[in-house]
């Protein structure tokens, strides 16, 4: 499967990457390779085979449900670029 | 044209739990901002989630009340998108295998129909953080307390065809997660709020319509209005040769309409995968049959039970049950007043209730305790009041003035019962009234309420009722 351009641009777009126009050939080039391959794979028959979740055999441990942590605002947000009030600062964001 | 309507509700329940679904951080709300979030809700690089007990066991229980398959095995997954208010850059939730599916909920039709609402599935996830968009020169504040508070997410199945319906649908929801104490159901503080997918289609047509989906509902009547305001429009857009697109919406309260937020994207665009941090959540029997004894007695077994036990009208029953509290409250009155259960519903549905709405109260929070209201109804039962003067008692209660005893005592609210002193009363008001007496016996009998008004005027409307029926018969035609 060929990725076109406008796909490789979509794909940095979610991801939130900036990507120089001179790479996207080569993006494009690698994303379809995994694709492919990932259409060889559908080939084989899994029938009968349980998706893996996790590839260690195990199952997730609980935690009982206490409170153990104790405020460390002031040192969380001492390495924060802008704080106000307690809050941490981000540049606007309106929908 | 004729058209159907289409929702299906997404709920959000925050889970009651102390600390948060995959750290230890506290829950509670209204904590000063970023003082209840740490580093794994941060999502400072290195932290692992470790996924609460508790939180599963609600899931578990909801599962068990709604009928539904709670999953031996269901898979995290992370859900990928960017907002601040997001710190790891994905919101860990659950997708191909949800911890709980297939269950449903039966719903009252005003009509009296009981109609199945399916339960596609629910699911836990993490809560994100909250945004404040009020002025920081210029930038956004964020408060990442909420951030990991567990939520279940409730996906009904496109089954109901209207507003009145999703609203049913959503009380009755509000009302069981209530009962299981899963979730407190504070609408206000965000801890249950709704998406309404809406859709129409013309009656009859098998495929659905395209649907929008409305965000972040807080309450009933927000609910109500922002399905019925999409579903006009959504009707007006179609029949003057548009096309409804696929889109998230806001519900705008103080406009009373809906409005486009964005082009929701492709599902696929969440590129969801399974968590690498979190192994598959295995449940066993044990675990579920803890849950089902967990379980108390639900609001439809509740409501059963009370008309067949009390002789309640199913509509009665209906609201007497509508919160554990309320239910518990009715049941301590019948309890400490051993009257008539009907009388005990009448007093509870009517002066308390009212009395509770116009004080802004909680039943938990009211004044008047079921052992008072049941003493009161007592004084009623063996004639030391009348329902009349039970109104005046019940006030004096709420106002604080003490049990019914203390103010029947104080207020010399004693309801005369003593046949000689009503009879010198009413031989009094004979006397006063020789006219009327005349006009009476020669046959105006609408004359006896004035007689039994004055009689009452004159005790303070302390005689019994019945007596005075009974003695002015007597005297007026004797």
């Amino acid at each position: 499967m060929a990725l076109e351009r406008s796909d490789v641009l979509n794909i940095a777009h979610l991801a939130r990457l900036a990507i120089a126009e001179q790479d996207i050939p080569e993006y494009a080039r690698n994303l379809s390779n995994i694709l492919d391959f990932v259409a060889q794979m559908e080939a084989v028959d899994t029938t009968g085979v349980e998706p893996m979740a996790h590839p260690m055999d195990a199952s997730q441990r609980l935690r009982e449900d206490q409170v153990s942590e104790t405020d460390e605002r002031a040192h969380f947000q001492a390495i924060a670029p802008a704080t106000e009030a307690g809050l941490y600062l981000v540049p606007k964001v309106i929908e | 044209m004729e058209w159907e309507v289409v929702i299906g509700l997404e709920i959000h329940a925050q889970l009651a739990t102390k600390s948060k679904i995959f750290s230890g951080a506290a829950t509670a709300y209204g904590a000063e901002p970023n003082t209840q979030a740490c580093t794994i809700d941060l999502g400072m690089p290195g932290v692992l989630p470790v996924l609460n007990r508790e939180a599963v066991h609600m899931a578990a229980k909801l599962g068990l009340a709604i009928g539904a398959e709670v999953a031996r095995r269901s898979v995290f997954a992370r859900k990928n998108y960017f907002y601040p208010d997001l710190p790891k850059g994905y919101q860990i939730s659950q997708y191909e295998l949800p911890v709980v599916a297939n269950g449903h909920l039966n719903i009252e039709l005003e009509e009296g129909i009981t109609k199945r609402i399916g339960i596609t599935r629910a699911h836990l996830e993490e809560d994100a953080g909250k945004s404040l968009h009020e002025d920081f020169h210029g930038m956004s504040g964020i408060d990442l307390n909420r951030a990991g508070t567990p939520l279940l997410e409730i996906v009904s199945e496109p089954d109901l065809r209207s507003a009145k319906e999703a609203v049913a649908y959503m009380k009755k929801l509000h009302s069981l997660v209530r009962y299981l104490e899963i979730c407190d159901g504070n609408m206000q503080e965000g801890s249950f709020r709704c998406d309404a997918n809406v859709s129409v289609r013309p009656l009859g047509q098998a495929a659905f319509g395209t649907r929008a989906e409305v965000k972040n509902l807080n309450s009933f009547r927000f609910v109500e209005k922002a399905i019925e305001y999409e579903v006009t429009r959504q009707i007006a857009l179609i029949e003057s040769g548009g096309k409804v697109v696929q889109e998230t919406r806001l519900y705008d309260p103080d406009k009373g309409e809906t409005r486009s937020m964005r082009a929701k994207e492709e599902a696929n665009d969440y590129r969801y995968f399974p968590d690498p941090d979190l192994l598959p959540l295995v449940i066993d029997d044990a675990f579920v049959a803890a849950a089902r004894a967990s379980l108390p007695e639900l609001p439809d077994e509740k409501k059963q039970r009370f008309v067949a036990d009390y002789g309640l009208s199913n509509y009665d029953a209906g609201v007497l049950t509508a919160t554990r509290e309320l239910g518990d409250y009715y049941e301590q009155v019948v309890k400490c007043s051993a009257v008539d259960a009907k009388l005990a519903a009448n007093w509870v549905m009517g002066d308390l209730s009212a009395a509770l709405n116009k004080s802004g109260k909680e039943i938990g929070e009211s004044t008047v305790s079921a052992e008072m209201l049941g003493g009161m109804l007592k004084r009623i039962a063996d004639d030391t009041i009348s329902g009349k003067i039970a109104k005046e008692v019940f006030e004096a209660m709420w106002a604080g003035e003490g049990d019914a005893d203390a103010v029947i005592e104080k207020k010399g609210l004693k309801q005369i019962t003593d046949s000689s002193a009503i009879e010198q009363i009413i031989d009094d008001v004979i006397a006063a009234n020789p006219d009327n007496v005349a006009a009476y016996r020669s046959g105006k009998d609408k004359l006896f309420g004035f007689f039994v008004g004055q009689v009452m005027k004159a005790t303070g409307g302390k005689a019994n009722p019945g007596q005075v029926n009974e003695l002015l018969k007597q005297k007026l035609n004797g």
